[in-house]
């Protein structure tokens, strides 16, 4: 009853749709972090860093899946640009901590209307 | 692919130029550690010769009515893209033109400012040059990633920093929404070229569109209404207007804002043009709530820039109404409304930086400008001139726009949608000529602060665009000839 090659089966069974569920589970995940967080502002950017995670799982699936290099290279340019963009936004974050103090989701509005 | 052939380079021939200069100013800039204001404002100007430079180079090196595609096929130049790049090129130079003197009087004229404009003028370039979803990215990435950094330019200040932090939160969601989008439709298709992904979707059966085609279509609309500010995704558009300093605005509200429709016009246009009967009422459905909340949203308003950014919001709002049309006119509108825009939006930027309220920069409230007629009576008919073209009221520059957007979308038959957007653009003319009457009616404060009205800045530069910008708008309707003749072309790239 026991498989003898368990890893080997497993690994077959294991088809693209799986790596597509995940990904939009942690897509879904991250934007839910950005859209309903009301504590802080680290997990605004946690939250975004997993989005562009789960968009390179896609694009990775979908280069093994089609058997095409463009994928993964995208996936090399989303990580690239993933840290430029975390540089930037912990800078903003550094600049607007220092203006107010701490860094309250529910604080951010000196400006309304 | 595999050859050791280099890509043609004459194509990034203005982008490499902007780069190198970009280089040369930060290079120069942190060996120098000058705080002295004659070497800022010569940085200043080195930045607005390298984009004058880079406007030459595109012009010389055009090939009219060709498909020049280079870098295996990552990005390309034809009529539309020629345009496009010479509304940014021309506009980014412009705004650097009327910027640096209220830079430099409020301490904010650095190398840091003029690289970063310079780099994000790259970006706007290869974004509009994109023929594939990975050049669109960088292009994308490359601008917005600049622009976040401007608007939070004036460090010590709360709102900027405000502002800047909720246009990153909000520009990085869009992107991720672009890019989740991009992924599907490269697992889709296959591929992430324009071209490839647009004989795929034509080789679908109309009506029997996958789920995943959607998926992504929706997304990447989504992500480019963020960048355009179409309602729903308009949220960050005030608060980074009153945020930044006015002349960083002022880049913000033109520019950007030019590339990111072309964007939208080309993706609608070319890989998504199959899926017309889908997107059309979703574009309608943005255009229809931009224009009504452009309108209506910027009548409360007491603060400038804030006032303009719904008014931006509504003018985006009548250019997604061409895009509905989806017809050669349609197309031939929004680009017409999209150049005056421009010139428009840089004209009343223009005025702002010449006068002086009450706060340290620019002026801030609608009651700011009361009784400057009597002070400066040019600049303020020159504003008169830009509030009533933006009103739409004839024979301005503005009038013809939104007169060529109606026409065009009437004749596709959105009846509906053209009336709702008169509709709106006459509750909208109510502010615009608010901004006229305090400025012609209202008698200046009994006790007036010491730097009231005063001119801050009226040199060449800032005296030479004013002009140009009041010129264009009042003569459009007498010589509509040389924007018409390139407009066309540019159209006849989609339709040919």
């Amino acid at each position: 009853m026991i498989p003898q090659h368990r890893g080997e089966e497993q690994a077959v069974s294991l088809s693209l749709d799986h790596y597509l569920v995940v990904a939009a589970l942690l897509f879904t995940i991250g934007s839910i972090g950005v859209f309903l967080n009301r504590r802080n502002l680290i997990v605004i950017l946690m939250s975004i860093e997993l989005m562009l995670l789960a968009i390179n799982i896609n694009f990775v699936a979908f280069s093994q899946y089609l058997g095409d290099l463009v994928g993964q290279v995208f996936a090399l340019f989303v990580l690239t640009v993933a840290a430029a963009e975390s540089a930037i936004g912990l800078a903003i974050l550094v600049v607007y901590f220092r203006n107010r103090g701490d860094i309250d989701v529910d604080d951010i509005s000196v400006m309304r209307g | 692919m595999g050859g050791a052939y280099l890509p043609d380079l004459t194509l990034v021939l203005p982008e490499g130029i902007l780069v190198v200069t970009a280089f040369l100013i930060l290079m120069t800039g942190v060996f120098r550690k000058s705080t002295n204001p004659q070497v800022q404002q010569r940085f200043g100007h080195v930045a607005l010769s390298g984009l004058i430079v880079a406007l030459g180079a595109l012009i010389f090196y055009h090939h009219p009515a060709e498909r020049w595609i280079s870098f295996e096929g990552q990005l390309l130049q034809d009529d539309f893209v020629y345009l496009g790049k010479i509304l940014i090129l021309s506009g980014s130079a412009a705004v650097v033109g009327i910027s640096l003197a209220s830079m430099l009087k409020e301490h904010l004229l650095s190398f840091e400012y003029c690289a970063l404009i310079l780099l994000a003028t790259v970006g706007m370039l290869l974004m509009v040059g994109a023929n594939d979803f990975l050049s669109l990215f960088m292009g994308l990435e490359i601008q917005s990633l600049s622009l976040y950094v401007l608007v939070a330019l004036k460090r010590d200040q709360t709102i900027a920093s405000e502002a800047a932090l909720k246009y990153f939160v909000l520009g990085a969601l869009a992107t991720c929404f672009y890019l989740y989008g991009a992924s599907l439709m490269y697992g889709f298709s296959g591929s992430t070229n324009f071209e490839a992904i647009a004989t795929i979707i034509r080789m679908e059966s109309a009506g029997n569109f996958p789920l995943s085609l959607f998926m992504s279509l929706i997304f990447i609309m989504a992500s480019f209404s963020f960048k355009i500010s179409a309602v729903p995704f308009h949220m960050w558009t005030p608060d980074v207007y009153q945020g930044s300093p006015t002349p960083i605005t002022a880049f913000i509200a033109a520019t950007p804002k030019i590339a990111a429709m072309l964007v939208f016009l080309r993706l609608m246009l070319e890989p998504f043009m199959t899926l017309y009967d889908e997107w059309q009422s979703l574009v309608a459905f943005l255009s229809l709530f931009s224009m009504v909340l452009g309108a209506f949203a910027a009548l409360r308003q007491t603060d400038l820039k804030r006032l303009l950014a719904y008014s931006a919001i509504g003018q985006m709002g009548y250019m997604l109404l061409g895009v509905v049309a989806g017809t050669d006119e349609g197309i031939q509108a929004v680009l017409i409304y999209l150049t005056l825009y421009l010139v428009m939006i840089i004209g009343t930027f223009a005025c702002l930086l010449c006068l002086r309220g009450k706060g340290s920069y620019g002026v801030q409230n609608i009651e700011d400008l009361a009784g400057i007629s009597t002070l400066h009576p040019k600049v303020s008919f020159a504003l008169a001139i830009f509030m009533f073209s933006l009103a739409g009221i004839p024979p301005l520059g503005g009038f013809f726009a939104k007169l060529y957007i109606f026409k065009a979308a009437l004749s596709a038959g959105f009846f509906g949608l053209a009336i709702a957007g008169a509709l709106a653009s006459v509750v909208a003319a109510y502010y615009y000529l608010k901004i006229v009457k305090v400025m012609y009616f209202d008698d200046a404060p009994k006790v007036p602060s010491a730097s009231y009205g005063q001119i801050v800045v009226l040199p060449l530069k800032m005296a030479l665009i004013l002009n140009a910008c009041a010129l264009v708008t009042l003569l459009f309707f007498v010589f509509p000839n040389p924007i018409l003749e390139i407009v066309q072309r540019a159209a006849f790239t989609f339709s040919g």
